[in-house]
């Protein structure tokens, strides 16, 4: 692969989100990408540990994907759902005991053999930055297999990358953000 | 209960400034060593920052792991005018009456790192109100709420990555790291770029503030022009004759990766 190319102006730094998002960035449905009511919604939910394996209650995360097809929608209407669009993006404050949920959709593969992924992207009191990660979803063996960052990792850390697919049909994935366990964290190109 | 009572922040300790000072002085001391040894000057804060204390058990301790990104990472969710109504970016008039305190205008750009406006994106806003107060239930600071203001907003910006709103000049205010920690005025922005692995959220700033030499999160940054990026400029040509006083504040998101990783792609 070609090497980025240099960045021309230098990037703002990140900031903690706070405690005190709470009247601000959740809204209604926020974490609705479907209704619940829609034949083939899908609960995506987990719960996000802090480094003494204790769950964090303020922090807030933001998922990004493609649609069942695998296509990349670019809707309007993440804020204010009409229950009908598909826009791909949710958002949602944990509860008091760390626990997310988000009601939505399995996505495709964004190409024929390429592993499907829900885009992850954590903030929370203490946390100094945003955090981005993947969500995989469990099913497609081969493809997961071939997949080039999950190639590129321990079993221990590929784990943490991997939803589990729950009898009710449920994907669950919890956060650790420290420790033993500590989940895989992503940095991309051109960051700096 | 006395009133610095450690109650809402479990990680919360009772140093004193002096020592969280000093904690900070010497983090920023090895940080200047290793620039004169020829490290890169770092632009972001640390993940890893003791003397903000609730962020000792919440910092990956691992390297961020490299990924090259994919379809949905190369691409943002669309937001427009179906999100955001044109009234959203004016804090002062969400209520019956005028909110107490001075009234502002904070406008500036939002660019990539190449230096291109990001258009037609959604930028939020949050902040207290002119007493230091936030309208959020765990805010426990005895400030008056202010029954005018709320202190949110959300704009979309224009075709230059243009974005202003008008609000309170937010106060500072008291929490819980250590004994007598203050934070210095400031207003949360969040922040989406064309590529999802620009998003971001950041403090915005306001110049001159007496505080910043003392707050550990506006010093997790260890770089001092870094730091300086998240000051607000005063600029006379936003203030408004007998309305308001203005600044200006552009923000740099990273670099898309999807033109140039489409352009690779194309030479194949």
């Amino acid at each position: 692969m070609k090497k980025a190319p240099e960045l021309k102006l230098v990037p703002t730094p990140g900031q903690t989100v706070g405690p005190f998002y709470g009247y601000a960035l959740p809204y209604d449905k926020d974490n609705e990408l479907v209704n619940q009511g829609h034949p083939n919604s899908v609960r995506l939910h987990g719960v996000v540990y802090d480094g003494k394996g204790e769950a964090i209650p303020d922090a807030l995360l933001e998922i990004w994907q493609a649609d069942e097809q695998g296509n990349v929608v670019s809707r309007e209407g993440s804020l204010v759902r009409d229950g009908y669009t598909f826009t791909g993006w949710g958002r949602t404050a944990v509860d008091n005991a760390g626990h997310y949920t988000f009601t939505t959709l399995n996505p495709g593969a964004t190409e024929a053999g390429k592993a499907p992924f829900i885009m992850l992207t954590v903030f929370a009191r203490g946390l100094m930055n945003r955090l981005f990660t993947r969500i995989y979803l469990p099913e497609d063996a081969e493809a997961l297999a071939s997949d080039p960052l999950l190639s590129s990792l321990s079993e221990a850390e590929r784990k943490t990358l991997i939803a589990t697919r729950e009898d009710d049909g449920s994907l669950r994935l919890d956060l650790r953000l420290q420790g033993e366990d500590e989940t895989v964290f992503l940095s991309y190109p051109r960051e700096s | 209960m006395s009133a610095n009572t450690n109650a809402l922040d479990p990680a919360a300790s009772a140093a004193t400034q002096e020592d969280i000072s000093a904690e900070i002085s010497s983090i920023h001391e090895d940080y200047r060593q290793q620039l004169l040894a020829g490290k890169k000057a770092e632009t972001q804060p640390r993940m890893d920052f003791a003397p903000y204390r609730s962020s000792l058990l919440r910092h990956p301790t691992k390297n961020l792991h490299h990924a090259d990104p994919e379809t949905i990472e190369l691409h943002s969710p669309a937001f427009g005018q179906r999100d955001v109504h044109a009234l959203e970016s004016d804090l002062t008039i969400q209520h019956n009456g005028e909110p107490i305190g001075e009234r502002i205008v904070v406008s500036g750009r939002v660019l990539d790192g190449d230096g291109r406006p990001v258009a037609g994106q959604l930028v939020e806003i949050w902040q207290a109100n002119a007493a230091g107060r936030y309208v959020h239930k765990r805010d426990q600071h005895p400030a008056p709420i202010d029954p005018n203001f709320t202190g949110v907003g959300r704009a979309i910006t224009g075709a230059n990555g243009e974005y202003s709103f008008t609000t309170i000049k937010p106060a500072p205010y008291p929490w819980k790291n250590h004994h007598n920690a203050w934070r210095p005025a400031h207003i949360h922005f969040s922040l989406f770029g064309t590529d999802f692995t620009q998003r971001m959220i950041t403090q915005m700033y306001f110049p001159g503030d007496p505080l910043f030499a003392l707050d550990p999160i506006y010093q997790s940054i260890a770089d001092p022009d870094a730091r300086d990026r998240l000051v607000a400029t005063y600029d006379h040509s936003i203030t408004s004759h007998e309305w308001a006083t203005g600044y200006n504040w552009d923000i740099v998101l990273t670099g898309s990766n999807r033109t140039w990783m489409e352009e690779e792609e194309a030479e194949h």
